[in-house]
Formats: C-alpha cells, structure tokens, sequence
C-alpha cells in the first residue's frame, strides 16, 4: 500500500511550506510520507456519503462582539522580539528593486 | 520534618495554613530538588529567583488573611504556555530567544490564585511526539527505572513529557500541559500521576502556542486526583479573548467525590481490545473495572466501531492544522532568522534552520492533504470521518455515563525505541486520540505496574462538560489502586 513520494512532489510541496531542505532530508521524507499518506489511506474504507465534514467540536456559531478599540499603543511590545527592526518597522530583505 | 517535595498540594495548603511551613520553605524545598534532578532534563528555563520572590509574597498573604486557593503551591509551565518577561520556546529552535510581552490566560489564573512557578517545563518540539525525543532541548529522561534494565533511560512520554517527569520526581506539585491527541494523558500514564485534558473550550487557549487549533487543550499534571481538581479548577471557565472558550459555567469539580458510584454505568468499548495487547494491560483494564463494579457502577459494553480510523484521521487534521499555524514562523517579527537571496529564501532558509524533523514532517503532510487536487480527498475526507468518531461517543453514552480504557497500549519504553518509523511512534496515542477528536474530557490515573516494573494508567473519557463525574469515578480508581508512586529508591540517580 505504502509508496514513495517523488522527488518532485516532496520539492513541490516543500516549496508550499518554504522549507529549505538539504538533499537527504528530501529522500527520507519522500520514505516517510509515502508511508504516512498509505497509512491514511484506510480512510477511503469508510463511506461517508451524506455525511457533514466536522470542522469543530464547538457546536455553537462564533460569538460577536462590538467593534471597538480594547487595546493598543503596544508597539514597543510588539516590536521587541523582532530579528531586525529599524524605528517604527520591520525590517526584510529588499523586496522591490 | 515531611519532604516537602513529596506531599499533595491538598495537604501544602493545608501546611501553608496552618504555619507548618512557609511558601519559601515549601519553594526552597523544590529549587534545591530541582538542582538534584537536573539530569532529568524537565525543565527548559528554570526561574528561581522569580519563584522566591512570588513565595515571599504569598507567606505575606497568608501572615494577612488574604491568601488564595493555590496561595504559595510551586508549580512547572509547559514551555508552550506564554509567560510575560519569561522566554517561551515551545522547545523548538525558531522561537529563538521569544520573550512573551504578555500573558497566556491559563498561566494567569494560576498567578491570580497565587501559585508560585519554578519554571517552564520541556516537551516535545510544538508538542508534536509522543516521547519527548522531538525537543530542541534535549530528551526528558523519566524519572523511574525498571529494576529489569536499571541502566536503561525511558521516556517520559509525550509531548508533555517535561511537566509529567517533574511531577513524578517531585520538582513541581503540579504542572500544566497541553493536549492534542494525548500529550497530557498518556505522559501522566508513562510517569505514574495523574493528568486530565478537560472537555474542548473548557479552557482558553489565548497565549498558548497553537499546534492543531481544532484539538488543542490546556490541562494538568498532579499526583493526585483531587490535586488535578484543584489545578483544573483554577485554570477553566471563558475568555472572551479565546473564541472557542465556552461560556458555560464551571462546576466544583469534587463536589462529586464521594466514592459511591450507584447507578453509574461504566462503559467497556470492545473495539479497544486489540491485537497484541500486552497481557499486564489488559489484567489493568479488567481489574480496574472490578474496582468500579464494586463501589456499584454498572458495567456496560459498548461499541465505538470507528475507532481504528481515529488515527489516520487525526494525521490528517493535526498536520494540516499545524501547517497553517505554523506559517506565522517566517522570520520577521519574533524569533530566528536565516537570511536569504531574497525574501521567499529567507523564509526557507529561516524554517529549514528553525524546526525540526518530526515538525517538518508533520508541516510536508498539512501542506500536502491541503493543496489543490488533495483537499477534498484528504482533509474533507478526514474532517467527515471525525463526524463518524464524534457520533460514535454520541451513541454510547446513551448506554454509559463514562468509559473506562487503558491509557496507552503500552508503558513507557527505553529512549531510542519507536524511533525509525514515525507510525509506530504515532500508535502511542491510539487510545487517546479519539476522545481528542470528540473533544471529550479524558483523565489518566495510575493503577497498575507492568512487567518492567513501569507504571500503567487507567483512562476515563466523559461526556462533554462532565468533568466533575470523571473526577468522582477517578477517585475510586485512585483509593482502589493504592498507587504509591515513585519512592526515592526507584528514581534514576545521575
């Protein structure tokens, strides 16, 4: 039951995610998920015709509440943690040329 | 003079009250076994200083009458929990040195009833694992050995693998964890405590790292049950700034601990026999039946026929969950960064530095059961399955009130074990993981020790929002089994 993932699909895929990955590391998981994804596939065993898909346990709707500024004026805060900042911002590398 | 590591917190604040002892001495007592048992490895950052001082204040509390329900009780955090001013890693690499500017509503509710905490404990890297070998940290080593292989290391399980071994080692009175398909249920079983993951939305999970949004849950770690009553009650009840936290009320969780279990039905699930069972676990199962039958529950056999799909389904759900929750660690705004050529290889090389195999893993399963041509024929299929899993509980318990079920298919195993293949790791949660797709309350009590001499937990699922009888019918699992826990002689000496 169980199949390598391609090369390929593993590069595609990592490339979804923005993982940088070195050679082997793209072997072994083109080993381990094809197996992974064999394992999972048990579930076409079951028939679900008519059945909802399940997204949460949480039966009730999301409740609302008033748009309304409860917080703010934390930009220290938020910024603290950041790799590189310059004043007010973020800093990445150069986007546009 | 008692060793103050090894009493319940019930009895500390008893202590506590009645000027026994004091909250420094109580902490103290804990900063010093900490540094005994450090080869443990359960601790990721470990905050003395900070624990003396929230001692201090607590013996301030109780010298003035002001002192609180958990006044001056030390406990560990689960790295996963944000705590203001102390760094939160969530055992991986990309969180580098993240110092929370704020704070997770659960670790709150523990400050406000005046807890003390010694630090933050380690786990599986995100919680993803089931024996606490994923962590950027290091293993955790569980603290009892088998006197079959006295030289052998285990697992203390996962992925709260740090909170479970610092309770059982007495480094902590209580912990806190996190639980996504068994990562407070089946380390509490592996470690000889208790640990009880609450009904889905019973606690917030605001400031709380994220792993699968869907099946996360905050819980506890103690050695007793009315300990982790005690914890849970601290910890439960709304948020507004957690969506899915119900506003439902919060009962006394040991209202019902009275020991008498007239007109309880317990229920058997005949799917949870399995294959290969070890024979020590399934002789834990039927006696711990027994215990109930005799305090009067009635025993009912009941059927969960999609149980053996609760695995596949979950490894469907848990990584796409994860993949998406995941994306936040771009190295921008917190945490570390590997700079690229540009700004997409930046985030490549950031993430293919920051996290480790088992999350990479579990990120290259979501993003592939998400992506075009995938989504309908994995993740709809999964998320349809777990419909069927949730209604099977619904139909159950129109027989049973609680069911009753080993904890794990095993006890804890030697570190390095389980390793080569990532199902045979995952099969750890078989038991676990159902309950966590029907975001029932689970708890494991210890009842039994297996062949290598290596604790075993009983688990009992509820209905929704039925903790309270959980703990009623725990307590008697507890007094019949006369666990006596890790005795000094057992724990593994550096």
């Amino acid at each position: 039951m169980s199949q390598n993932m391609d090369i390929k699909t593993v590069e595609r895929v990592a490339m979804l995610a923005r993982l940088d990955l070195t050679e082997e590391q793209k072997n072994m998981l083109g080993d381990q998920l094809g197996n992974i994804l064999g394992f999972v596939e048990q579930l076409s065993e079951v028939d679900t015709d008519n059945v909802e898909p399940l997204a949460s346990v949480v039966d009730s709707s999301l409740p609302l509440r008033k748009d309304e500024v409860t917080d703010g004026q934390k930009k220290d805060d938020i910024l603290a943690n950041s790799p590189e900042q310059n004043e007010d911002f973020f800093v990445v590398t150069k986007i546009v040329e | 003079m008692t060793d103050l590591t090894k009493i319940s917190i019930a009895d500390a604040l008893k202590g506590l009250k009645d000027k026994s002892f004091t909250a420094t001495e109580l902490t103290q007592a804990h900063i010093d076994e900490m540094g005994a048992q450090k080869h443990l490895n359960a601790y990721i950052t470990q905050t003395p200083e900070q624990a003396l001082e929230q001692a201090k204040a607590s013996d301030e509390r109780y010298a003035n009458g002001t002192a609180k329900t958990l006044d001056g009780i030390p406990l560990g955090v689960k790295d996963l929990f944000c705590t203001k001013g102390t760094k939160t890693t969530a055992a991986s690499k990309i969180l580098g040195e993240f110092v929370p500017p704020y704070e997770s509503t659960v670790t709150q509710k523990l400050l406000d009833d005046g807890s003390v905490f010694l630090g933050k404990t380690n786990l599986d890297e995100f919680a993803m694992g089931s024996a606490n070998t994923t962590s950027h940290y290091g293993n955790v080593i569980n603290p009892w050995t088998s006197p079959n292989n006295p030289d052998v290391s285990y697992v203390p399980g996962g992925s709260s693998g740090g909170s479970a071994a610092a309770v059982a080692a007495g480094i902590a009175m209580g912990t806190t964890g996190t639980d996504t398909g068994g990562s407070i249920r089946q380390p509490a079983s592996f470690c000889g405590i208790v640990g009880i993951k609450p009904t889905y939305g019973r606690c917030s999970r605001y400031g709380t790292v994220a792993f699968a949004s869907s099946l996360d849950q905050a819980g506890v770690f103690a050695r007793t049950v009315e300990d982790s009553a005690l914890l849970l009650q601290s910890i439960s009840g709304h948020d507004p700034k957690d969506s899915t936290s119900m506003n439902i009320d919060v009962p006394n969780f040991m209202a019902g601990m009275d020991g008498n279990l007239k007109g309880l039905r317990i229920g058997i699930p005949k799917e949870y026999r399995m294959d290969g069972m070890p024979e020590d676990i399934q002789k834990m199962w039927d006696q711990g039946a027994e215990w109930l039958k005799s305090e009067g529950a009635e025993i009912v056999d009941i059927s969960l026929p999609h149980t053996k799909y609760a695995l596949p389904t979950y490894y469907i759900i848990a990584p796409a969950e994860a993949s998406s929750n995941l994306s936040r660690y771009d190295g921008v705004r917190y945490g570390l960064r590997v700079d690229g050529e540009d700004l997409d290889d930046t985030y490549a090389k950031t993430r293919g530095a920051g996290f480790g195999d088992e999350v990479k893993r579990r990120i290259m399963i979501g993003a592939y059961v998400l992506s075009a041509g995938y989504y309908d024929a994995y993740y709809i299929k999964a998320q349809k399955v777990r419909r069927l899993i949730r209604d099977d509980f619904t139909k159950a318990y129109e027989k049973c009130d609680v069911i009753l079920t080993p904890t794990a298919p095993s006890g804890a195993f030697p570190i390095g074990a389980n390793e080569e293949d990532p199902i045979k790791m995952y099969l750890n949660d078989v038991f676990t993981v159902p309950t966590s797709l029907a975001g029932l309350p689970g708890i494991s009590v210890p009842a039994g020790i297996n062949a290598d001499g290596l604790p075993l937990g009983l688990q009992l699922v509820g209905k929704a929002w039925d903790e309270a009888t959980l703990f009623k019918v725990a307590d008697v699992v507890e007094k019949a089994a006369q666990f006596s826990g890790l005795n000094s002689t057992s724990r593994n000496v550096a």
